[in-house]
């Protein structure tokens, strides 16, 4: 049985703006049948505001499904589009008190939904950037296509590297034949096999989402700063421009910015970020979200 | 309303009269079987009757073919294992698309990692097998075959005794993971051609972690764990006496409500898939009705999700279980409704109701006068359902974009 909060039952058991708005000028359709998710979004605007006045949602899926698509038209009811499309799917787990790992996915079908529906009403055709595999680490909610990426991109091969790049791994230990799998395969590719007297990593006790929004962003902070002072020296700098939900937006400027280090050195950030924080952050350069957002419409 | 549990083939409740039987073993008859006193002699005598309670549920010839282990998971490793030992000239198996994890999962391990050749026999919409595929596959390469006598999803019944013979005749071992069919239909292994059956106590109202394996006499076997001599050195480690006790009270109980099983237990089935499918539109048996388990129903509710059922169901009291993969936290729905090529939008919404001689016809009443109710509220969510029924070409009407 699923840990799921009262707040996710509630909507679970009472969803609220269930069925298809009448005359509605925005719809988005997204999910995957074979994964058993889908949701179809229908969205009232009001041309003139570009306010959203009303929201309905027709969801084949699951508790979590239904209550996350519940939880987004209550969330994005009143809300501009512009106000809208800064909805993460974080703010929905968060609307609902959290979701398990395994159920995550639900809350980001119910972001994507957001943007096709937005998409459409602009006129505009949404795409999905992103592809969700088998969840392979429970702890960290890291499923099997992001490690492969991850392992193949910076040709890691050990269950350490993994663990240090993705934090998959560094939990409760037993998703470790899993990663080595993957490894193992991506290595395959490139003729190698692989070491098995590397050692396992250090186990660091795991309390995924355990701080709130606002402690989190005030350690990344701190991290930043404490981070700076080295990067001066080297006639460079950083900024912290936002963080959303694990992801940490950041320019890097001066003699950092578009050097070839720059992605060993927001590697090192991101690492030094996770350990201080003790859950999985990603680093990104902020420029990469304006491509995201020009994307997403 | 009291509590209604339709989820027997997931496990069984322990039965008054098992928990009774096992209890002493817990206090003063705590002795090891392996002993040379008087505290041990009592444990093995005990033990020795259980071997002969569980020899007769499965009507095998002689009491040591009866060997005590763990689970069924475990029974099932310990005989595909024990034939890729025993036969190291032969590197293929045989299985189905529509085994049990501890088959298949297995298999698949065997298959990447071990260079072995694993054949999983296809089924048809109904979940049958092709014996004429089987056939062509059994060859002197084969180490083993492994059928499930009975679909833990769908009930669905599997020739065994026949693909037992087919084997035999190609000088090939056969296994069927019975833990099932074992206590639900009758059995009689002396005149079958099975060389090993594996069979789970928690699925006929003894404790989980106690199971035996059927190994037949002049089999070829190499034990999963080496160490003392405990059944007969087939399965080293101190007995679990308490449950090996349990599962001989629940065997001989089993035996003895062989028939209400199949005529009561069958009738309250019978009467609850009839009494939703009258009710409920668009909702279909999946398996094969006409030759199946007598206390399991698989039914599809299309365009609605399984976990979701399950939920509803579980605020009204009623325990089931479902084929989803919002249930398993995998992403695909049940291997077995792929198997059988279900579609997707039916095979998320598959609910087994499964049954057991504790429950009432009373609850299956209670069942049909809730379940259409939850079916209707859920379909009102989903964008395949319009007013009165499925929207019109559904695949086309809903095609969201892959996220
Ligand atoms: C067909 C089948 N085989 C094997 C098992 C595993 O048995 P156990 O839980 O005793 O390991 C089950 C139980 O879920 C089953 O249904």
């Amino acid at each position: 049985m699923w840990d799921y909060t009262d707040t996710v039952k509630d909507h679970f058991f009472n969803p609220r703006n269930a069925g298809a708005v009448k005359e509605a000028n925005a719809t988005g359709e997204v999910g995957s049948i074979s994964c058993g998710d889908a949701l179809r979004l229908t969205l009232k605007v009001d041309p003139d505001t570009q306010k959203i006045t009303d929201a309905g949602f027709q969801t084949f899926g699951c508790g979590s499904a239904i209550a996350s698509s519940s939880a987004l038209t209550e969330i994005i009811k009143g809300k501009t589009l512009d106000e809208a499309l800064l909805v993460t799917n974080q703010d929905i787990a968060e609307f609902l008190g959290g979701l398990p790992p395994e159920k995550m996915h639900c809350s980001v079908m119910g972001r994507e939904a957001l943007q096709a529906a937005i998409a459409n009403f602009r006129g505009e055709v949404w795409q999905d950037d992103h592809e969700e595999g088998a969840l392979v680490c429970k702890c960290f909610a890291i499923d099997a296509v992001l490690i492969e990426k991850t392992v193949r991109e910076n040709n890691l091969s050990t269950v350490q590297d993994v663990t240090n790049y993705t934090k998959a791994g560094g939990g409760c230990s037993s998703c470790h034949e899993g990663i080595e799998d993957i490894i193992t395969k991506v290595l395959a590719e490139r003729g190698q096999t692989m070491d098995h007297q590397q050692p396992v990593p250090a186990v660091t006790p795991a309390k995924p989402y355990a701080m709130t929004n606002v402690q989190r962003m005030r350690r990344v902070e701190r991290v930043i700063e404490a981070i700076r002072p080295q990067l001066q020296r080297d006639h460079g700098d950083i900024e912290l421009v936002d963080i959303e939900g694990n992801t940490v937006y950041v320019n890097m400027i001066g003699a950092c910015s578009g050097c070839q280090l720059e992605a060993q050195t927001l590697g090192g950030i991101q690492q030094r970020i996770v350990e201080d924080l003790g859950e999985f952050m990603k680093v990104v350069p902020a420029k990469l979200r304006e491509q995201l957002v020009q994307i997403g419409g | 309303m009291a509590d209604i549990y339709l989820d027997n083939n997931a496990t069984t409740m322990v039965a008054p009269e098992v928990v009774q039987e096992m209890l002493p073993f817990f206090s003063e008859q705590f002795g090891n079987p392996s002993s040379m006193h008087s505290f041990g002699d009592k444990v093995g005598r005990a033990m020795k009757q259980a071997r002969i309670q569980v020899q007769k549920l499965l009507g095998a010839e002689h009491d040591s073919e009866i060997v005590f282990t763990s689970c069924g998971t475990e029974s099932d490793s310990t005989a595909i294992l024990s034939a890729l030992k025993a036969y190291p000239d032969r590197d293929e198996i045989i299985i189905t698309a529509v085994e049990h994890p501890a088959i298949l999962t297995l298999c698949d391990y065997l298959e990447k990692n071990e260079d072995y050749v694993v054949h999983k026999l296809r089924v048809d919409k109904q979940g049958r097998l092709d014996l004429d595929e089987y056939q062509d596959l059994l060859c002197n390469k084969t180490a083993i075959v492994s059928v499930m006598w009975a679909n833990n999803e769908t009930g669905t019944l599997f020739p065994v005794e026949t693909m037992a013979e087919m084997a035999h005749a190609k000088g090939v071992l056969f296994h069927t993971d019975a833990v099932q069919a074992v206590g639900k239909i009758p059995l009689d292994l002396k005149s079958t051609k099975i060389d090993m059956l594996s069979v789970s106590g928690h699925k006929l109202h003894a404790p989980k972690g106690v199971g035996v394996l059927y190994l037949r006499r002049g089999t070829r076997f190499r034990p999963l764990l080496r160490g003392g001599h405990q059944e007969r050195g087939r399965r080293a480690g101190t007995e679990n006496s308490a449950s090996i006790v349990a599962l001989g009270k629940a065997a001989e109980m089993a035996l003895e409500h062989l028939q209400f099983e199949n005529t009561q237990v069958k009738a309250m089935r019978d009467r609850l898939e009839q009494g939703l499918l009258a009710a409920i539109p668009n909702a279909f048996v999946t398996g094969d009705p006409t030759n199946r388990l007598p206390n399991t129903c698989n039914i599809a509710f299309e365009y609605i999700e399984g976990e979701a059922i399950l939920l509803m169901l579980n605020k009204m009291g009623i325990a089931a279980s479902s084929g989803s993969a919002c249930t398993s936290g995998s992403l695909e729905p049940s291997h077995v409704m792929m198997a059988m090529g279900i579609p997707y939008t039916a095979a998320h919404g598959t609910i087994r109701f499964s049954f057991s001689r504790y429950n009432k016809p009373e609850e299956v009443d209670q069942v049909i006068a809730v379940v259409p109710k939850i079916i209707a509220n859920l379909r009102k969510m989903s964008p395949y359902w319009g007013e009165n029924g499925p929207v019109a070409d559904p695949d086309k009407a809903f095609a969201p974009t892959y996220a």
